[in-house]
């Protein structure tokens, strides 16, 4: 091979990779649309994401971070936490769609709600 | 002599309660007047049928509270015992007003109930909702603290002429509320408050405080109107509360309002930082901002003294 047409192959060889990554981006693009944050963190007594929109299916980590213990409980009874220390977490699936409202039952002027839609 | 003094009784309300900044407010039919902690206590007390007695108020001791600003809640509890004990009044009792415990837990309450016991006293407890926090949702300190109460820990009990209303304000909170009593108990009150003439001294206490101190933080009350509606016809009525880890203090009426500080951590004043929580002084202040409330009564004078001290004092 010439040395011109190794030059050629290359550049060749180098675009197809390109254009490969390009359909591999696309393809995790495809795969895992904006991900919605699925961690909540307690902190300065409030739910640092107090209105939460997620598809079912997910799973909601809550996590203390204030040096007081905190809840999480559901108005509906649908989950609730044991008392959460500073660091501890506690995580709840949302299976099917629908508004969860929830609050702290130790500081009930803390209160959040998530979301639940396909 | 006695009917004289039943008369003053009625015209007046004299609440005291020393700031722990060297001030002292006397009230007197609800205007406050400031003087000397020494001249108070050096006045002459009128002889009446009834003797003065004081009793102690603690709180906040959260137990197992390990963090900053006090890395031992247990030893700044165990100072404010020693505070007690050296009270140059001996008091007939000690009430404690909630959040015994930091998370519930048995060994938060029992090394508490030890250190009490070592007062020789008798202590009324009300719960804190830290003290909330078992799987049963309150059982624990019911059963060791809560015996012979009602509903989540509601009683009273009559000391010397003066009827003292133990409530329950941190049960079954509501969401996007604040303290609440409940109708339930709001019912005993008023059976229990009944037969009551309106000149028997009441002194109520629960953890959070009875009225708005601040809602944005809870730190209120939500139906503490209708327990107040209940008091409004007696001469003389005191609340002490906790929860703030502050003193603070307002009369209403003939009712007068005062929360104590913490034996544990003291909390920001309202509104002065993002959250509650403990507030993180230097070492050197820490003392100076946890204490205990000494209380006299004087019957005929119909003063009720708040006495605040500090553990550095």
């Amino acid at each position: 091979m010439s040395r011109a047409l190794k030059i050629l192959a290359f550049q060749a060889s180098a675009i197809a990779a390109g254009v490969l990554m390009m359909g591999v981006v696309a393809d995790m693009a495809r795969a895992a649309p904006p991900v919605p944050p699925t961690a909540v963190t307690i902190g300065n007594f409030t739910f640092n994401s107090p209105t939460l929109t997620v598809k079912p299916g997910t799973t909601v980590t809550w996590t203390n971070a204030d040096d007081i213990p905190h809840t999480v409980v559901s108005k509906d009874g649908i989950f609730k936490s044991k008392v959460l220390d500073t660091g501890d977490r506690f995580s709840f699936t949302f299976a099917k769609a629908g508004q969860f409202g929830y609050y702290c039952s130790l500081h009930p002027h803390m209160t959040g709600i998530v979301t639940v839609k396909a | 002599m006695l009917d004289d003094l039943e008369d003053d009784r009625r015209g007046f309300l004299k609440c005291m309660a020393w700031a722990g900044t060297g001030a002292l407010f006397a009230f007197q039919g609800g205007i406050g007047s400031s003087i000397g902690l020494d001249a108070a206590l050096a006045a002459p007390v009128k002889r009446t049928a009834i003797q003065p007695f004081t009793f102690a108020q603690i709180s906040d001791s959260h137990i197992g509270f390990n963090k900053p600003p006090n890395a031992d809640a247990r030893a700044t509890f165990r100072e404010a015992i020693a505070k007690v004990k050296a009270l140059p009044s001996r008091p007939d009792f000690v009430i404690h007003t909630g959040d015994v415990s930091q998370l519930s837990r048995d060994e938060e309450f029992d090394d508490a109930d030890q250190m009490l016991k070592e007062l020789g006293l008798p202590v009324f407890f009300v719960p804190g909702e830290h003290d909330m926090l078992d799987p049963d949702g309150g059982k624990a300190f019911l059963n060791r603290f809560g015996k012979g109460s009602q509903g989540t820990g509601w009683y009273s009990f009559d000391h010397r002429g003066v009827h003292f209303v133990a409530l329950v304000n941190v049960a079954d909170l509501k969401p996007g509320g604040m303290g609440n009593l409940g109708a339930e108990q709001l019912a005993w009150l008023k059976a229990d408050l009944a037969g009551r003439s309106s000149s028997t001294p009441i002194v109520v206490f629960a953890h959070i405080p009875l009225w708005t101190v601040y809602a944005d933080w809870g730190w209120g009350t939500d139906d503490s109107a209708e327990a107040l509606k209940l008091l409004a016809r007696f001469g003389s009525v005191t609340v002490l509360n906790g929860h703030i880890h502050q003193i603070t203090q307002k009369v209403e009426g003939n009712i007068a309002f005062h929360t104590a500080r913490s034996t544990a951590f003291p909390q920001p004043a309202p509104g002065t930082a993002p959250s509650p929580g403990p507030l993180k002084v230097p070492p050197e202040q820490l003392h100076s901002m946890l204490g205990i409330t000494d209380a006299l009564f004087v019957r005929g004078h119909d003063r009720i003294a708040l006495i605040d001290s500090t553990l550095s004092a």
